[in-house]
């Protein structure tokens, strides 16, 4: 079999057997699978809304997942991604709520401000890397737990006492009327176009500029990377922020896009956590980030629809999704089948 | 003759390529059998067939005289054959018991049962004279030990003919000493041994009969004892070879690098080197000849920034640049072959091309204002690749798939190719066979007749002794004394390396003039 034949068959395997797995779950579970995957069908493609919808889905999931491959290409492990978007997100939503000023002005401004926030987020434990060897692992979880708290504290000061904060200011706003006329008023909004435009950015940063090459060369190798006189702690810490700025953007894509707002949360948005999952079915890549997106956020979105559509209690609904994702992730498993199954057929002949 | 081992006509491909082809090779009971080859002609393929991790595509396998399929290492294990790997297998914070055990751990109601494994194991070793504590903790011994580890590993399994892949590659010289002897005694006890390496000095000291291949095809067998390392070098590389480097008188004149009172610390804070002097000057090449772990690791690492100076002065065509960041120190006009490649030298998974871009990334013409010119990266590489002869299917091959002697060649061709006024060349031939050692050398004697100052650290007397226009003999931290490589011998610079500096001379703090 030609690289190429295995290189297309194996999602499209992968896929069919996550599914195939997931219809036998439904089954044993006393559900119908063709009603299921219909109205997981229908909850991603049904209609003009529905596309819509998920699309704005995938949106924030490119960015988190842009923000974990970014440190992966560095040699970082960024778990920290769901608590720069959380401060990514009060940061931009209190800059649209704060101030009214031309949407040309306001609108970057509350978008900077998410993605200094993130990055400052991604600083911290990059440069307790740098200087301490302490592992970033450790302090980006603690720094989840740090972002989650203080923006609830945050959120209660500005609002007075209240959970959430006043909608945003047009100004600010991230939706469009043009996207939303043509999606039957979906929540899709101009954010998506941002987030692609950021997948182009990591891609140039990464194989266009003397800083990619560093950070890709300190990913692989620090003690070659010294040896060749590169500031390893420097790039550590800039992997770090930017890794933080791509996770604050997520953050701005629900603060200026879907919402409007901030509200205080009782855990985790669960996005930075799935960006993980995204980043590494992309292989870490730009273009992959793309495809692990649209994954995630398609399944995340349609799998809304099949409580309502088929009566499948949400807890199966979310195991049959997590075992297409599984299937999708165990790629390499599939292709060691098929590169197998082909040997076979070979010695056979 | 009785043959333990035969392998006839052995053919192994993968894909289009030809690795083994038509190979014969047959062992000898009780003899020492080398199995001799440049780096990538295929001897490790050829014993990856014999030790069940690649099937041939022709040929067959006879064991004591019985046709067999080795379909995986559990076959060659039961059939008696062990391999000690040159790169040790060895869980580095178990004890030497635990790793040999691995994997098929005795039991005694279902607990593991060490102490009859460690009481066998402590039989074994006295038997072959091996004197491993079976209770020491991997990472607490020497590398040679690590080795006898491995061997013990082989014998405790019930080996009877054990495969020597490259065993000297990471030895020190009396190691290597004392491994000969342990080979000699397993053959006394019984055992056949088969033994990969490029090295002809070892070949001729310890072999019995020697099977050649070159570039994949077997080229036949001879017995040790009819030939000499002329003879079988010329088999190996299909040509002529010259070992005593050829090179002109030097022409020293101001000094390059100047060492004054250096001390270095490891990371214990332990000195390493202790009030070290040294010089090199334009046009020539000072050997530092000494057993490894004295200090040249350490010695190298503050010359070029890669690790701190406590005290001293490291002085560049008089410019102190102590303590300064390895970038400057490169951009002082320093080139550093490290001792280390797939550490330092090398990153492995970035493209050879990549790689020889290495340390001129950030300059012109390849990169401007932070923007990198890929396409003039594979045009420096295509002109490195082509002028070092580095072989390789171009600038885009990852640099983990080139043999470690072209990986080598394109690190001294990034190096050289700078034109630095001062050239360390650490350990600059490891690992490599002879037609790649001779290549290296007279690149390092090139750079000394363009007017360059050359450093060169080995631990192997014979590379010291023919490159260098002076050796300096480190032991523990100091220069013990500096010879003139046609005015000494290899048992003059064994004892000075092994501290046995005559009593009166001046204490060691002399200073290299």
């Amino acid at each position: 079999m030609s690289n190429r034949a295995t290189n297309l068959l194996v999602p499209i395997v992968s896929v069919v057997l996550g599914l195939i797995v997931g219809a036998i779950i439904m089954l044993v579970s006393g559900y119908s699978p063709i009603e299921g995957y219909a109205a997981l069908w229908n909850g991603i493609f049904g209609d003009l809304y529905t596309i819509g919808e998920t699309l704005r889905q995938i949106t924030p999931y490119l960015l988190a997942g842009l923000a974990v491959a970014f440190a992966f290409r560095s040699g970082l492990f960024n778990i920290g991604v769901e608590g720069q978007l959380i401060v990514g997100w009060f940061a931009a939503a209190y800059v649209g709520v704060a101030v009214e000023l031309p949407k040309i002005i306001h609108l970057p401004l509350a978008i900077l401000a998410a993605a200094v926030a993130g990055a400052l987020w991604g600083f911290v434990p990059g440069l307790l890397k740098a200087k301490f060897r302490v592992h970033e692992v450790i302090v980006t979880i603690m720094m989840n737990y740090i972002a989650l708290h203080v923006t609830n504290a945050l959120i209660r000061t500005v609002s007075e006492g209240g959970d959430r904060t006043e909608r945003i200011f047009a100004s600010a706003s991230l939706r469009s009327e043009f996207l939303e006329n043509l999606t039957e008023f979906s929540r899709l909004h101009l954010g998506l176009l941002l987030a692609l435009i950021m997948v182009a950015v990591m891609w140039f940063i990464l194989e266009k500029t003397t800083l990619g090459f560093e950070l890709k060369a300190v990913g692989f190798n620090q003690h070659a990377s010294e040896y060749a006189g590169m500031n390893v702690n420097k790039n550590i810490i800039m992997a770090m922020v930017i890794s933080g700025a791509f996770a604050g953007l997520a953050g701005a894509m629900e603060a200026l896009g879907t919402f409007e707002y901030v509200s205080s949360k009782g855990g985790f948005t669960g996005i930075g956590f799935d960006g993980i999952a995204v980043a590494l079915l992309g292989m870490n890549t730009p273009l992959g980030v793309i495809f692990g997106a649209t994954l995630f956020g398609s399944l995340k979105y349609g799998a809304l629809n099949m409580p309502n559509a088929a009566g499948i209690p949400i807890e199966i609904v979310e195991i049959v999704i997590a075992v297409i994702i599984f299937f999708v992730a165990s790629g390499y498993i599939i292709r060691l089948l098929l590169l197998r199954a082909a040997g076979k057929k070979k010695e056979a002949k | 003759m009785e043959y333990v081992i035969e392998m006839l006509n052995i053919r192994k491909e993968f894909g289009n390529f030809v690795a083994n082809d038509n190979i014969t090779l047959q062992l000898e009971k009780g003899e020492i059998h080398a199995l001799l080859g440049e780096n990538g002609a295929g001897k490790s393929t050829l014993m990856n067939v014999l030790f069940g991790l690649y099937q041939p595509e022709g040929g067959e396998i006879r064991v004591r005289g019985k046709k067999v399929d080795i379909s995986n290492p559990n076959v060659a294990n039961d059939l008696g054959i062990g391999m000690v790997h040159q790169h040790f297998m060895l869980v580095e914070n178990f004890s030497v018991t635990e790793n040999i055990i691995l994997g098929s751990e005795p039991t005694k109601m279902g607990v593991t049962n060490k102490k009859d494994a460690a009481q066998k194991v402590a039989k074994l070793s006295e038997q072959y004279g091996l004197n491993v504590d079976p209770y020491a903790i991997i990472e607490d011994i020497s590398v040679g030990m690590q080795q006898r580890v491995e061997i013990l590993k082989t014998l405790y399994r019930g080996a009877e003919i054990l495969i020597f892949d490259e065993p000297t590659a990471s030895l020190t010289p009396q190691e290597i000493t004392e491994l000969i002897q342990i080979m000699k005694r397993l053959i006394a006890e019984g055992k056949s041994i088969i033994l990969i390496t490029h090295k002809l000095k070892e070949i001729m000291d310890v072999s019995d009969r020697v099977t050649v291949i070159r570039k994949g095809q077997g080229i036949g067998t001879v017995t040790t004892s009819e030939t000499n390392p002329n003879e079988l070098a010329a088999l190996m590389v299909g040509r002529q070879v010259t070992f005593k480097t050829e090179k002109g008188p030097a022409h020293p004149t101001e000094e390059t690098l100047t060492v004054k009172d250096l001390v270095v610390e490891d990371y214990r804070g332990v000195a390493k080197v202790k009030n070290l002097n040294l010089a090199v000057r334009k046009g020539e090449i000072v050997g530092i000849a000494g057993i490894d772990g004295n200090g040249q690791s350490e010695l190298i690492e503050a010359i070029t920034g890669l690790r701190k100076v406590k005290s001293g002065q490291i002085l560049i065509h008089g410019k102190d640049v102590t303590g300064m960041k390895p970038r400057k120190v490169t951009e002082s006009g320093v080139g550093h072959i490290p001792q280390d490649r797939h550490k330092h030298g090398l990153v492995l998974d970035f493209p050879i091309g990549h790689n020889i871009a290495l340390q001129t990334y950030y300059t012109a013409p390849i990169s401007k204002s932070g923007i990198m010119d890929y396409n003039k990266i594979t045009e420096k590489a295509q002109q490195i690749i082509k002028d070092f002869d580095v072989r390789t299917q171009g600038p885009h091959e990852p640099a983990r798939a080139l043999s470690g002697g072209n990986q080598q060649k394109a690190i001294i061709g990034r190096e050289v190719d700078r034109n630095p006024d001062l050239l360390i060349a650490a350990l600059p031939t490891r690992g490599l066979d002879v037609g790649a050692i001779e290549f290296i050398h007279s690149r390092l004697i090139e750079q000394r007749d363009n007017g360059k100052a050359v450093l060169l650290i080995s631990f192997e007397l014979d590379e010291v002794m023919n490159v260098s226009d002076r050796i300096a003999v480190i032991h523990d931290g100091e220069i013990v004394d500096v010879v003139i490589p046609e005015e000494t011998t290899e048992q003059e610079l064994g004892l000075l390396m092994a501290g046995h500096a005559e009593k009166d001379k001046k204490g060691g703090k002399h200073r290299v003039e």
